[in-house]
């Protein structure tokens, strides 16, 4: 037979061991999320449903972005380029004009693809369903989906077919709009401007390098590249330049800067055939 | 004695219905002061990742961290080079575990004295329980990126001796061509287990291992049969060739090893076996990825020895006569949300009726038959073959918290000898545990463990025919930095 105050200690410590769930959940008070805890995404015919995200995010997301969305996790000291801060609603990686909220599909588009030259990895072992929740939940942090709707995704014609003239024409528009100032004249991230760039935050960043392999950090087919420039990356110095290109510029351009990357292409080739050199900085085409 | 047996039983209730009690409280104090997991741990910290990114709960992976895996410890981005991190960066983790621990076995064969007597005059059959505290083995992890594409690992292991050998050395080409699909590791090497034995969450003697992947029938005479090479669960030596989709939703394996278990040194002969795996994810929506998969694994494994001096002088090395086996099964991972997941392992094995009746390894000392000139198997010898299952379920309750159940089966479907009991050497063994840990520094991992394990085995008590029964009771603290 067990004595009174063993029967006592069996039952205290069973108390508590069962009210173990309870207290933790406890800790987890402190986000503020009730508010837009309802927040949905819809990719295609997916729904993704911002409180089904909870765990996901806690297990994969919150040491860089925080448990309140706003980058400050643990990591955040040690990872450069910092974590994005959801709570702003300011994304790099969008389909839609540049000051505008991203699609639901681009957003679920970064987590599979990751962003190459940060910390964040591709994220392709989720199942749609759990991405869509991801997003809703990202979606949640910022007051701005309450009030704003994503803007409309630009619209990409269709790729024209290469050529050494496109690609000439390519490269009058890199001087033109001044892409070298920070990418440099051979696209090596080295022009004048680009030790000194900083982002919204004040924090220093760097001009892509087209020419170390590296792969850009919202796609990298040309369509992907098209888009960049002609979105813009939010929140960074990089602009969109859809008011000072016209779409088939924009083409142009997308085949001189492939001339940079180190990958095999076309473009590449036709220019080592062209001889073609780099802009001059100091030419009148290019100060303009 | 079995009023004696209740006598020994109820005397460890009483201390232990308090200790356990005072131990669920200091749990509870822990866990309801504890913080959010906070944790870089290992590869964890070059990324910039929590452990929980890779690991359902440390050691066993994920998805992701069993894509990180097959990518070459390699996120497939532009920190992998080792170029990345700061000089002074080196990828070591060191692991060991401080238990406590209760081991009860039953129907041990012990011998009696009378009065007066130095000399045992008698032998009955008892219990032997045996608790207090206790170290595991330490492991020395070393892993990672040499440069981009070429990856390895290494790890150095003891017992709790601190008596050393190499679980593992093995280094890697990673997306040979270019592509996914073509990765080569030369070495010592988990085989490509997808429930990796070397990522068990449990600790104790017997559910701290898989029984399946070790499994060997008895003979006759009550002792494994010479096959001491088909263990799954073992690193072994050889060459591999992996691939996997860009997702890692599709993997294969295929594996050429010596058979040797691991062993190094070509102590046995030449012989080899063959592994190969291959599974296949899918999407299920709100449920998670789930995985279904194949494995079989393929050798031959010397009987005949040369010997020197006499039949004690066994040649190392001089193995010959080679004989077969196989271990093949089906394997699935099915998540049932976030919280919930079921692993499942099948195997049905068979080895060559030499191996039944004894033959086999003689380099280890292990008495064992030589299969020389003339030596014939016993009248009726037949190939020993089992069927097996292995169910896991986990509740994960959060990152840092997780609950284990396992339950293990192997029956015999063939003995070794027409006249052994059909159900001789059959293994149920089943684990409950849960690991918590109550915070996570950015360099370490740290857990509470807490695990019971039981487990029956049909026929090998010391009396003809009767079964054996063993548990055990273990808590420690697991931790790595």
């Amino acid at each position: 037979m067990r004595t009174r105050s063993q029967k006592w200690s069996l039952l205290l410590g069973a108390t508590a061991f069962l009210a173990l769930p309870l207290a933790s959940s406890a800790q987890l008070s402190t986000y503020d999320i009730d508010a837009r805890l309802g927040t949905e995404s819809h990719i295609g015919n997916i729904t993704g449903h911002a409180k089904d995200a909870k765990g996901d995010y806690r297990r994969y997301c919150v040491v860089c972005h925080g448990t309140l969305g706003d980058g400050n996790g643990e990591s955040f000291p040690w990872v450069d380029p910092k974590p994005r801060d959801f709570q702003l609603g300011i994304f790099k990686c969008r389909s839609t004009p540049t000051g505008t909220l991203p699609t639901d599909q681009d957003l679920f588009d970064t987590i599979a693809r990751g962003l190459d030259r940060s910390n964040m990895p591709q994220w392709s072992t989720f199942t749609k369903q759990q991405r869509a929740d991801l997003v809703a939940w990202v979606k949640h942090f910022s007051p701005r989906w309450v009030n704003e709707k994503p803007g409309t995704p630009i619209t990409i014609p269709p790729e024209p077919e290469v050529t050494a003239e496109r690609i000439k024409a390519g490269r009058d528009v890199f001087a033109r709009v001044q892409c070298w100032k920070c990418h440099g004249v051979q696209g090596m991230a080295n022009g004048p401007s680009a030790a000194t760039l900083q982002d919204d935050l004040g924090r220093p960043i760097a001009p892509f390098n087209f020419t170390d392999g590296s792969r850009p950090k919202c796609g990298e087919t040309d369509q992907d590249i098209y888009r960049i420039f002609m979105t813009g990356l939010d929140g960074t110095p990089m602009p969109s330049f859809a008011d000072n290109i016209k779409p088939d510029e924009a083409w142009d351009l997308v085949f001189y800067l492939r001339t940079f990357m180190s990958q095999k292409s076309k473009e590449k080739q036709m220019a080592k055939q062209l001889a073609l050199k780099p802009v001059d900085p100091n030419a009148p085409a290019a100060q303009q | 004695m079995r009023f004696s047996r209740h006598l020994q039983i109820r005397n460890l209730i009483h201390p232990a219905t308090s200790l356990s009690a005072l131990l669920l409280i200091l749990i509870s104090i822990v866990m309801t002061c504890s913080q959010p997991a906070n944790a870089l741990p290992a590869f964890a910290r070059k990324y910039g990742l929590r452990c929980s990114a890779c690991h359902e709960s440390w050691p066993m992976l994920n998805y992701f961290g069993q894509k990180f895996k097959d990518n070459g410890y390699q996120l497939m981005n532009d920190r992998d080079s080792p170029i990345w991190q700061n000089p002074g960066y080196w990828p070591v983790t060191f692991r060991i575990i401080p238990i406590w621990h209760r081991v009860s076995t039953g129907k041990v064969a012990v011998d009696t004295y009378s009065s007066g007597n130095p000399l045992p005059t008698g032998s009955a059959i008892q219990r032997i329980t045996t608790s207090g505290f206790d170290l595991s083995g330490l492991d020395f992890h070393t892993g990672g990126t040499l440069e981009k594409n070429f990856s390895f690992y290494v790890l150095p292991s003891s017992d709790n001796t601190a008596s050393f050998h190499f679980e593992t050395v093995m280094a890697r080409l990673d997306n040979l061509f270019g592509s996914p699909w073509f990765n080569v590791k030369l070495g010592k090497f988990e085989l490509d287990n997808l429930l990796s034995e070397k990522r068990i969450l449990t600790l104790t003697g017997n559910g701290g291992i898989y029984q399946l992947y070790h499994f060997s029938p008895l003979t006759a005479a009550g002792v494994p049969d010479g096959n001491v090479w088909g263990k799954m669960g073992d690193n072994q030596l050889g060459l591999e060739v992996m691939g996997h989709s860009w997702n890692d939703r599709t993997r294969y394996s295929v594996a050429l090893l010596s058979t040797n278990d691991g062993t190094p040194g070509l102590p046995y002969g030449n012989a080899y076996t063959g592994f190969f795996a291959a599974s296949q994810a899918f999407d299920a929506g709100k449920a998670g990825v789930q995985r279904v998969g194949f494995y079989a694994m393929v050798g031959q494994a010397p009987t005949t020895w040369l010997t020197s001096g006499g039949p004690n002088g066994v040649i190392g090395g001089s193995g010959a006569g080679n004989k077969s086996f196989s271990r093949e099964g089906f394997v699935g991972q099915f998540y049932f949300g976030q919280h919930i997941d079921l692993q499942v392992v099948t195997q049905h094995g068979q080895d060559n009726a030499w191996f039944g009746q004894g033959f086999g390894d003689l380099v280890d000392g292990v008495a064992s038959g030589n299969n020389t000139v003339g030596t014939v198997l016993p009248a009726g010898s037949q190939s020993p073959s089992w069927n097996g299952v292995l169910l896991e379920p986990h509740y994960v309750y959060s990152p840092q918290l997780i609950f284990i159940g396992r339950f293990e089966t192997i029956r015999m479907s063939q003995q070794a000898s027409p006249g052994m009991a059909s159900n001789f050497g059959n293994i149920s063994t089943y684990t409950i545990g849960y690991r918590y840990n109550p915070f996570m520094t950015p360099r370490a991992g740290f857990a509470w463990h807490n695990e019971y394990n039981w487990l029956h085995q049909d026929g090998t008590g010391p009396i003809p025919g009767t079964n054996i029964n063993t548990s055990e009771l273990l808590l420690g603290f697991d931790f790595d930095f």
